[in-house]
């Protein structure tokens, strides 16, 4: 990946800036990368169709984008998509969605497309809430997540977007964050150029209503980089080494309340104590030693630790799941439509 | 005033004001009926009411199963689902997310499920707008559920209480759908005057049924494993025509059994509702007639014009489904001119969508006014006191011309 200067970006693809996102939102993150993988690929923009649904997720391309865009109904996106694909098949057609909108009123869109193999790139931005509507509860949130229509934790269980896109038959599916912004640019340049359906599930920062959810209690400023921190912490990427020189203790007060004592205890190990922030257990300290085994059983005897977790517990798996070849939808479709053809006017 | 006695007549206790935007007053009224189940998927202006309700539930202030399911279509179905199993159920939605329920929306309405939903009136989308105008509810116009037009919280409030027992009226049986003006009414705090919870709760009683016959001989009109029944099956020729005609009977019914709820109601609110709530028309020479929030402001504008010597009044129409015609042709059938005001637009159609059945509702009859329209705010677009009080000015030249020469005036359009 070649890096250019910002500008050049802002003059070739963006119509309008600044955007309405909030500050700090990953929309502008991922509207980045995706611009940035057009230029790599020298995809000019007239040959990009944009066509996304509606949420915050949803102006990514409008607005925003200055190639073709169109701005449709909740949850439709991957219908009309499909739609003008089927039409006009040498454009690059690309969806953004919302986990909302892709997974909750549109999913059914989601998997059938998946299942049809139609050659389209779906980038899903998974803020694990309605955002736009005031941060309400949608099918990814996590369980007993907070949100507004579940102020005291989510009864409900999230999907794995991933796993169910593959086994609807995606040709193409990974998930990134908007902390892997290199690794979701060449995953955003590799679906560009499958020819089948391609899925990108990119957990991305909602600062306005993900503080409630993470129970962010500082400042709204920091919030962005806080949760770009807490996806790095609370993910791992498929097919890397893993580290296993630290571990969590999860306090059962406030980490700062807990933190002397967990000092105290380990101090004849020399670990280095850190309070984190992690997606699956809130604010949490993160000790690292070499001698993991020897502090956990120390640790286990400490009242003020709820659990002591290990580096993958309750951690996402980021990374390519699916990069396969099934024949594609509308290449099949115009194949039948020609074969047909032949034996009615042929002879 | 507060009397605990006999009457338990309870108009102006100052304990039981509370400053309620339009939303709230919903989500409070809703939590004091306590529905067995609530569905509902959020969308700007509605989402306050699911959110607030949302919190009662979580607090355990009230005992309601509350679904927060994946779309309009399903919150509606789950209604139904709840409704057909012999419960309350309650929904709120706008715009796009009524167009999504529309399928439902018949089916609620022939399976004769006294289903409540309320509605804070948005554009329909495209282009893509959040703000107000009645091009939503005007969409589920002959969707066979009553329609009740709310001008400020309190209005509102009393209608989510008085909807139950209106559409579940023995004699009447059908979903009540309560229409609130987007951002207008939705987020704007107002006083509203309450009532104690008991007193809601035996206001509204138990759900009441009506008999069937069902294949095992008579039943309530829910499923019960006790005496089954078969709801919703295929009706072809035979008998769909005729299960037809029981919806248009019901909704004629139901313009008698309005007041009489009504009634009930007042005589426990002091706060008395009509089908139509007509303004300084007694001898009135111009009258505006209207839906909604913006009959506030248009009362206004009428008492302003009455202080210069114009002969103004209004109509409101509360209850536009069943419409209210006769109420509405005693009315106006001696004023000279009526502007009749609609916000949404029935593209190709002669006129709006208001203005029509006011129309109809005059072809019989011998003495009518003139009658203008005129269409406004769309997409939010604020009515001001002064483009009613330009409407007012169209209304006096057509009464000093004698005829109206323009179907439809489109107010606060960029030329
Ligand atoms: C049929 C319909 N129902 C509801 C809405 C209201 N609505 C707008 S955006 C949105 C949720 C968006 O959530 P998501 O897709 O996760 O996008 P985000 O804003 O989080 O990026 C909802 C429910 C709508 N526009 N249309
Ligand atoms: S509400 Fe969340 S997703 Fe929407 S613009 Fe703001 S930060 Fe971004
Ligand atoms: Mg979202």
């Amino acid at each position: 990946m070649t890096v250019k200067n910002l500008r050049y970006y802002r003059e070739k693809f963006v119509r309008h800036l600044p955007t309405r996102f909030c500050p700090g939102c990953g929309n502008g993150v991922i509207l980045n990368a995706f611009v940035r993988a057009l230029d790599d690929l020298s995809i000019p923009q007239e040959r990009v169709l944009c066509v996304s649904g509606i949420g915050c997720s949803a102006w990514i391309p409008n607005p925003y984008f200055s190639g073709d865009s169109l701005h449709t109904t909740h949850g439709r996106a991957l219908a009309f998509a499909t739609g003008a694909k089927v039409y006009n098949r040498n454009l690059k057609t690309v969806v953004f969605t919302g986990d909302g909108d892709g997974a909750g009123i549109g999913g059914n869109h989601l998997i059938h497309a998946a299942r049809r193999n139609v050659e389209i790139t779906t980038i899903l931005v998974n803020n694990m809430n309605y955002g736009m509507t005031g941060g309400q509860t949608a099918p990814t949130t996590l369980y007993g997540g907070l949100t507004t229509t579940t102020p005291y934790g989510n009864p409900e269980n999230p999907f794995n977007l991933t796993s169910l896109v593959a086994s609807a038959g995606a040709t193409y599916v990974a998930r990134w964050s908007t902390y892997h912004v290199i690794e979701l640019t060449k995953s955003i340049k590799e679906a560009l150029q499958n020819e089948g359906f391609s899925f990108i599930e990119v957990l991305s920062q909602c600062p306005t209503q993900q503080r409630r959810m993470f129970g962010l209690s500082g400042t709204s400023s920091e919030a962005p980089q806080r949760i770009l921190e807490m996806f790095l912490e609370s993910t791992y990427i498929r097919g890397q080494p893993l580290k296993n020189n630290y571990l969590y203790a999860i306090p059962k007060k406030t980490p700062e309340a807990v933190f002397k004592s967990v000092e105290t205890k380990l101090s004849g190990f020399h670990p280095k104590l850190k309070i984190v922030d992690h997606m699956a257990f809130g604010r949490i300290i993160k000790i690292n030693t070499e001698r993991v085994e020897e502090v956990k059983r120390s640790l286990k005897d400490l009242d003020d630790v709820e659990k002591v977790a290990d580096p993958l517990e309750g951690k996402i798996e980021l990374g390519v799941f699916v990069k396969c070849e099934r024949p594609e939808f509308v290449k099949t479709l115009h194949n039948i439509i020609e074969r047909v053809g032949e034996n009615r006017y042929g002879v | 005033m507060y009397e605990d006695g006999e009457k338990g007549l309870i108009v102006t206790d100052e304990r039981l004001m509370m400053g309620l935007n339009g939303d709230e007053a919903v989500a409070y009224a809703i939590k004091q009926v306590e529905p067995d189940v609530v569905a509902a998927y959020p969308i700007t202006p509605q989402t306050i009411i699911v959110e607030r309700f949302s919190e009662y539930v979580a607090n355990g202030l009230v005992k309601t199963d509350f679904v927060s399911v994946e779309s309009e279509h399903s919150a509606l179905s789950s209604c139904i689902g709840a409704e057909a199993a012999g419960a309350r159920a309650f929904t709120a939605t706008a715009a796009n997310g009524l167009a999504l329920m529309w399928e439902m929306t018949f089916i609620a309405s022939s399976l004769r499920l006294p289903i409540v939903m309320a509605v804070a009136n948005r554009a329909l989308s495209g282009p893509i707008n959040i703000h107000n105008d009645h091009s939503d509810a005007m969409g589920a116009r002959d969707s066979g559920w009553i329609q009740i037009w709310c001008e400020n919280s309190q209005e509102v409030y009393d209608a989510c209480i008085e909807a139950w027992r209106i559409g579940e009226h023995t004699n009447v049986q059908l979903p009540v759908m309560i229409n609130l003006d987007g951002f207008t009414l939705s987020h704007t705090m107002e006083n509203v005057f309450t009532l104690p919870d008991d007193v809601v709760k035996n206001f509204v009683r138990d759900r009441r049924f009506i008999k069937v016959k069902g294949h095992l001989g008579e039943s309530e009109l829910r499923l019960d494993p006790g005496t089954p029944i078969t709801m919703g099956p295929f009706d072809l020729q035979d008998f769909y025509f005729e299960h037809k005609l029981q919806q248009v009977e019901a909704m004629r019914r139901a313009l008698e059994a309005i007041p009489e709820v009504d009634a009930e109601y007042e005589a426990l609110s002091g706060r008395g509702y009509r089908l139509i709530h007509p303004y300084m028309v007694d001898d009135a020479e111009l009258v505006i007639v209207g839906l909604g929030s913006t009959m506030g402001t248009a009362s206004y504008v009428v008492e302003k014009l009455r202080e210069k010597g114009v002969k103004a009044g209004l109509v409101k129409i509360r209850v536009f489904r069943p419409f209210p015609k006769d109420e509405l042709v005693k009315t106006l059938r001696s004023i000279p001119v009526v502007g009749v005001l609609d916000r949404a637009i029935s593209f190709g159609a002669p006129n709006g969508p208001l203005c029509e059945e006011v129309k109809t509702a005059f072809y019989e009859e011998k003495d009518r006014p003139l009658i203008a329209n005129f269409i406004h705010g769309l997409g939010g677009r604020d009515t001001s006191p002064s483009m009613i009080e330009g409407m007012f000015h169209r209304l006096m030249k057509i009464k000093s011309r004698g005829r109206v020469d323009q179907l439809i005036e489109y107010v606060g359009v960029r030329e």
